[in-house]
């Protein structure tokens, strides 16, 4: 089975206090540690999972800079044969044009099955994977935490809400949406990293595709970005931990828990 | 020009709250849009309509199929696709939710409508529509507007965003649209529902929540609170990356995709905050969060929040309890 999986590199905002840019529609991104967006770490593990089982090749695809290779050799760490960066240059993105530049990048291959992440963990949209498969008229489905490939169809398990899940024989060639959960994704070394330099990574500029300008033209715009107020939150508790353990204890009293 | 198109779920013959939120926000923006207020229901068999129901919008659009049970995509996409070419409406709205997340992206290809998804609110300037959306799991808000709205917009709704109202004042006509006999064969077919959240400990009953994230950090450590929820006499539950990981089993996940709780009190110890953990403490009493970001989202939801090491927490807390 031939699989694109697609990868995206995301900034870490844990414990970071995000700081507006200038422009006011975006946040200073460059001084944050990044990362391989946790939905695509699923992707690309069970993509490596089926063709341990069923032979086949993984190609790993990002829309992004120089820097984001790092997602692309972490694939390759993983067990991607070949990698594919589209790079942006100074266009502007959203998830219509990353979805439109991915599929005129790999509409050529050919494959049996796409697999994104549910969403990026930065821009939290859940757009890209569903709007590729309908730009390459795939059949597809969202939020799947289960494949079986069984009689060149594949049965996959989809979450819906409140722990029910929905059981699905999809036709080849698809795409899925996977959702975090769906296996364990293998731990590379650095040293597996640097290994996988050695593997090919084609690039490509956004411009090269043969897209016209109206498709590179992003469908939506972030006019403005800003910080939640701080005012209408949780009255927060102060003083060392065992002032805190007391204060917690009263106030569960309070609530009429039994401690 | 102005009209608003709202995509209404349901589930087990009733509608789902999502939609009726959406419904009441489509209401204020239809007066505002000066446009006609359109509700379209899909099923096997839309016999689950009150006349309650009606009252929300001025048109109410049904088609029953057999072959729009189960979520079928390809049925429900096509005639989706086909009634927004048609009737050009200048909003289309429906939730972000498993179905929106699948139905949303597919349906602005098909028809070209700019998309914004898991929008938490919705504004008009003049007559431009703007979604306001969240990054970064909360920790920033977006305005977005669209650079061609001229043919209209398709936004998917968090659910929660927006209050039910409780008396809903339009009189809207039921239209029953015959569905199309050469719906195109499905790309898939439906098999069965599963249940995965039954298991040894109910944590919809507990009065007490000990709630772990993936703050914890690693599963070795999670006997010390669970030692610590045995102390206060609490139940032990969890967010989705601490279940993901297989460090506790999905019975005690609480969320969208978990199980929707109301302890009196829920102690959330190193979760962020994300919607779909939030959507399932929405019944909870008092809800208290640790977490060392001072900027976690949670804290704007919860009732106490103390911004400290969730280990040196549940120590003090041991001792304090022991004392
Ligand atoms: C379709 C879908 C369904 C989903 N369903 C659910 C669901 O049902 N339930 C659910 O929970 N999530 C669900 N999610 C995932 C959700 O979006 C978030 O990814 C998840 O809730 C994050 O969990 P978390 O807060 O534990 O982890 P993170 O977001 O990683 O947060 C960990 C927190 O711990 C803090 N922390 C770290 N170390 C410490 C320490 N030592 N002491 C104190 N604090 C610390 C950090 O500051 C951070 O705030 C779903 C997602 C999707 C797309
Ligand atoms: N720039 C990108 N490059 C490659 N894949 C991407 C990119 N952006 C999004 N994706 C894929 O689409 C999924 C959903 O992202 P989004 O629609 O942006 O929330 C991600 O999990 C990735 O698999």
């Amino acid at each position: 089975m031939d699989i694109v999986v697609c990868v995206k590199r995301v900034p870490f905002t844990q414990e970071v206090d995000l700081e507006v840019a200038k422009s006011g529609k975006s946040v200073v991104t460059d001084s944050l540690a990044h990362v391989i967006n946790d939905w695509d770490g699923y992707a690309v593990e069970e993509a490596i999972l089926l063709k341990e089982r069923l032979g086949g090749v993984v190609i790993a695809v990002t829309v992004g800079s120089e820097d984001d290779e790092e997602v692309l050799r972490r694939a390759l760490a993983m067990g991607a044969d070949r990698a594919i960066r589209i790079d942006p240059g100074e266009s502007s993105l959203d998830g219509s044009v990353v979805a439109k530049a991915i599929a005129a990048a790999i509409k050529g291959f050919s494959f049996d099955l796409v697999l994104t992440g549910v969403q990026a963990d930065d821009d939290n949209q859940a757009v890209v994977g569903i709007m590729l498969a309908e730009i390459l008229g795939l059949s597809h489905a969202a939020v799947v935490r289960g494949i079986e490939p069984k009689d060149g169809e594949l049965k996959v398990r989809i979450e819906l809400e409140g722990g029910i899940d929905e059981i699905r024989m999809v036709n080849l060639p698809a795409l899925l949406t996977i959702q975090s959960g769906i296996n364990e994704p293998r731990y590379v070394s650095v040293m597996g990293i640097r290994k996988a330099a050695k593997k090919e990574i084609t690039v490509t500029g956004i411009k090269d595709l043969g897209l016209s300008d109206a498709d590179l033209s992003p469908a939506t715009e972030i006019e403005e970005v800003y910080l939640p107020p701080e005012t209408g939150g949780a009255e927060m508790l102060s003083g060392d931990p065992s002032k805190l353990a007391q204060a917690v204890i009263e106030i569960m009293r309070r609530k009429g828990v039994a401690l | 020009m102005g009209d608003i198109l709202v995509f209404v779920e349901h589930r087990s013959g009733s509608i789902r709250e999502v939609s009726l939120q959406i419904l009441s926000k489509a209401d204020e923006l239809a007066r505002g849009l000066s446009g006609r207020l359109t509700a379209v229901v899909l099923a096997a068999k839309a016999d689950f309509l009150s006349s309650d129901f009606s009252g929300r919008a001025d048109r109410v659009i049904v088609l029953e199929d057999e072959r729009l049970s189960d979520f079928d995509f390809t049925g429900t996409a096509a005639v989706i696709s086909k009634i927004i070419k048609d009737e050009r409406p200048s909003l289309v709205l429906m939730g972000h939710t498993p179905w929106g997340m699948d139905l949303g992206p597919a349906l602005s290809v098909r028809t070209g409508l700019p998309l914004a998804t898991d929008c938490v609110g919705v504004s008009l300037d003049g007559k431009k529509i703007k979604a306001l959306r969240q990054l970064y799991g909360g920790k920033l808000f977006a305005r977005v507007s669209f650079k061609d709205d001229s043919r209209g917009c398709l936004l998917t709704v968090r659910p929660g965003s927006f209050p039910i109202d409780a008396s809903p004042g339009r009189q809207g006509d039921l239209v029953r649209i015959d569905v199309p006999k050469d719906l195109s064969a499905s790309s898939s077919r439906f098999v069965e529902y599963v249940d995965t959240g039954a298991g040894e400990i109910d944590i919809t009953q507990a009065e007490l929540l000990v709630s772990i994230g993936r703050g914890v950090g690693e599963k070795e450590r999670i006997e010390e609170i669970r030692e610590l929820a045995g102390l206060m006499g609490g139940v032990l539950s969890c967010s989705r990356p601490v279940v993901d990981r297989g460090w506790l089993p999905k019975y005690h996940q609480v969320g969208t995709s978990g199980k929707s709780v109301k302890p009196k009190v829920y102690l959330a110890l190193g979760i962020s905050g994300a919607f779909q953990h939030i959507a399932g403490i929405a019944g909870a009493g008092t809800v208290i969060a640790v977490n060392k970001d001072k900027k976690a989202p949670i804290f704007r939801v919860a009732d106490y929040g103390v911004v400290e090491d969730l280990f040196a927490f549940s120590d003090a807390l041991k001792e304090e309890l022991g004392k």
